[in-house]
């Protein structure tokens, strides 16, 4: 055991996407990276730098090329049997027929609990995620970010040591996505959870993260890691002349010397 | 007035409109029709070409012939479209399992799909009258025990031929409609095919299969009276229609009592298939697909 316990390493990986007529796409190249526990995680760049797919070989929804990733020590097939992380994507992705209620506890019906367990967890989840009384509306019947919100109750409800996220709040009014970042730090502070968080926008990027993971396209690849070291993370710290230049430390590395590239990334 | 009411008035007003342009058209038009050369384009208007549409309702509460004891006409009619309802009802239900069934097997492996798919599609076009008397054959070497093959079950089974292949289309589209994200969901889930299936693949694709449903419903009417004809089942709609037909010059109005028999059949059955769809209405929430 080191004193410091590691969620995910990814090590040397290449990814290489084979379209049926035989053309190559290089998606990632030599990538390495460790998060370790309780870590907030960003991955950010331009269209087509691998951020979702690095994110998608660690969920296991694609096979690596070459390397190596593993998941508390495990290979990313038994971390997923395993059931170790919860899953959110940048369209909620709720079952439409189900209600609010019974698309949270979906993980938990597949995965075989007590009815009164479920119900037990996902009102917990439902108060958490302060949408108790609309336990019993339809997913139509809500706006996208109580949507959103649902969906990140859904891959919270195993209690998951990591959280992978997709872009969640991609969808999003600029005013809403603000309130769920605040409530996505307020409930990974309560969870302990890593998190590996996709996003296109930097401010995004710099108020969530512990540190943010800067990748460039073709192929994709790391190319700057930025730790950021805030003591409190509230709606003080986006005012605040850290925040910025967190910002602007992002911002240029995306930028990477050249003032007309990062074309695709999100100023806001 | 309710949307409901609407469409009730709107369909009682169908009808009547399209019984005033019957007796319109026998009222004005000419006796041998209209005719442009030598074709006939507007049917003739006399007594036995087009009788009054009364006298078809009449024609209903009179005996079915002279012959003393012989049954009130709507009474047999009744009958024969209950024996054929009956018969395309299991041709609906085989036909809808049948189609399921395959649209299962082509969603699970892709080379089934490549192998099924095109035969489900060229099944089709073989015309029904040539396969009834085939059925017909190989039904009558099927003796198992005490069991034998019956004229009624071959008529059952042409009529799930037409039912299948609605549902086996519409149901692989609708076994393929979640968007990657959900089957994405499901894999992170580890969810097995089945669990799946039953959780998220079979749910999105009744939107699908409900319209494919009430195809499948007017096909298996359609393929039983026809089959019922070309196999000479009696006691169905299909042999009446025909009976009748031989005594049209006779008894003009006697002919239309199956035909109506043949409507209420699609009436009945179009019903019980909407029932289907109130029951899975959740399953519908959001519109039907395009």
């Amino acid at each position: 055991m080191t004193a410091k316990p590691v969620a995910v390493t990814v090590t040397n990986v290449d990814k290489i996407f084979r379209s049926r007529k035989g053309a190559e796409v290089h998606a990632l190249s030599d990538v390495s990276l460790e998060v370790a526990a309780g870590e907030f995680i960003s991955l950010i760049g331009p269209s087509g730098c691998g951020k979702s797919t690095l994110m998608r070989l660690v969920a296991d929804l694609d096979g690596i090329t070459s390397g190596e990733i593993t998941v508390f020590g495990k290979t990313p097939e038994k971390a997923r049997k395993d059931q170790d992380y919860g899953i959110a994507f940048q369209q909620a992705g709720l079952l439409p027929w189900r209600s609010v209620r019974a698309n949270i506890e979906l993980p938990l019906e597949i995965h075989g609990w007590e009815p009164r367990d479920r119900k037990e967890r996902s009102d917990e989840l439902l108060e958490l995620i302060g949408l108790a009384d609309f336990a019993d509306h339809k997913p139509d019947q809500l706006s996208g970010g109580m949507k959103q919100r649902v969906a990140i109750a859904r891959s919270l409800a195993e209690r998951p040591r990591l959280l992978l996220m997709d872009e969640p709040f991609g969808a999003l009014d600029e005013i809403t996505r603000e309130h769920m970042q605040n409530e996505l730090v307020a409930l990974c502070q309560e969870t302990g959870a890593a998190v590996i968080f996709v996003t296109h926008s930097i401010p995004e990027a710099v108020f969530l993260s512990d540190r943010v993971v800067v990748m460039s396209p073709r192929p994709g690849r790391i190319t700057e890691v930025i730790d950021l070291d805030f003591s409190s993370r509230d709606e003080e710290l986006r005012e605040d002349a850290a925040f910025y230049e967190g910002v602007t430390a992002v911002r240029n590395a995306l930028h990477g010397g050249e003032t007309a590239g990062a074309r695709g990334v999100e100023n806001r | 007035m309710s949307k409901r009411a609407a469409a009730v008035l709107w369909g009682i007003a169908g009808v009547i409109a399209a019984l005033a342009i019957w007796e319109i058209y026998k009222a004005l038009g000419p006796d041998e029709g209209v005719v442009i050369g030598d074709v006939t384009v507007l049917p003739r208007t006399t007594d036995i070409a087009m009788p009054h549409t009364w006298d078809v309702l009449a024609r209903l509460f009179e005996p079915v012939t002279r012959a003393a004891g012989a049954d009130v006409l709507w009474w047999a009619v009744l009958q024969a479209a209950a024996f054929s309802l009956g018969i395309a009802a299991l041709g609906w239900l085989i036909g809808v399992t049948f189609g399921l069934g395959i649209a299962l097997l082509m969603q699970r492996w892709i080379t089934a799909e490549s192998a099924i798919l095109p035969w489900v599609v060229l099944s089709q076009t073989v015309p029904l009258i040539a396969i009834a008397p085939l059925v017909r054959r190989w039904g009558s070497e099927i003796t198992i025990g005490s069991f034998q093959w019956e004229n009624w079950m071959s008529v059952a089974v042409i009529a799930s031929y037409l039912a299948f292949f609605p549902v086996a289309v519409s149901a692989l589209r609708g076994l393929k409609s979640p968007p990657s994200a959900d089957t994405d969901l499901f894999r992170a889930y580890s969810a097995s095919w089945w669990t799946t299936l039953r959780k998220l693949r079979l749910p999105s694709s009744v939107p699908y299969l409900i319209p494919a449903l009430r195809l499948a419903a007017a096909n298996a009417v359609v393929g039983t009276v026809v089959a019922e004809v070309s196999i000479g089942l009696g006691g169905g709609i299909g042999r009446m229609i025909i009976e009748f037909a031989a005594t049209a010059s006779g008894d003009p109005a006697k002919t239309y009592a199956p035909i109506l028999g043949a409507v209420l059949i699609g009436l009945v059955s179009a019903g019980l298939v909407a029932l289907i769809g109130v029951g899975l209405r959740r399953y519908t929430r959001g519109g039907a697909p395009a």
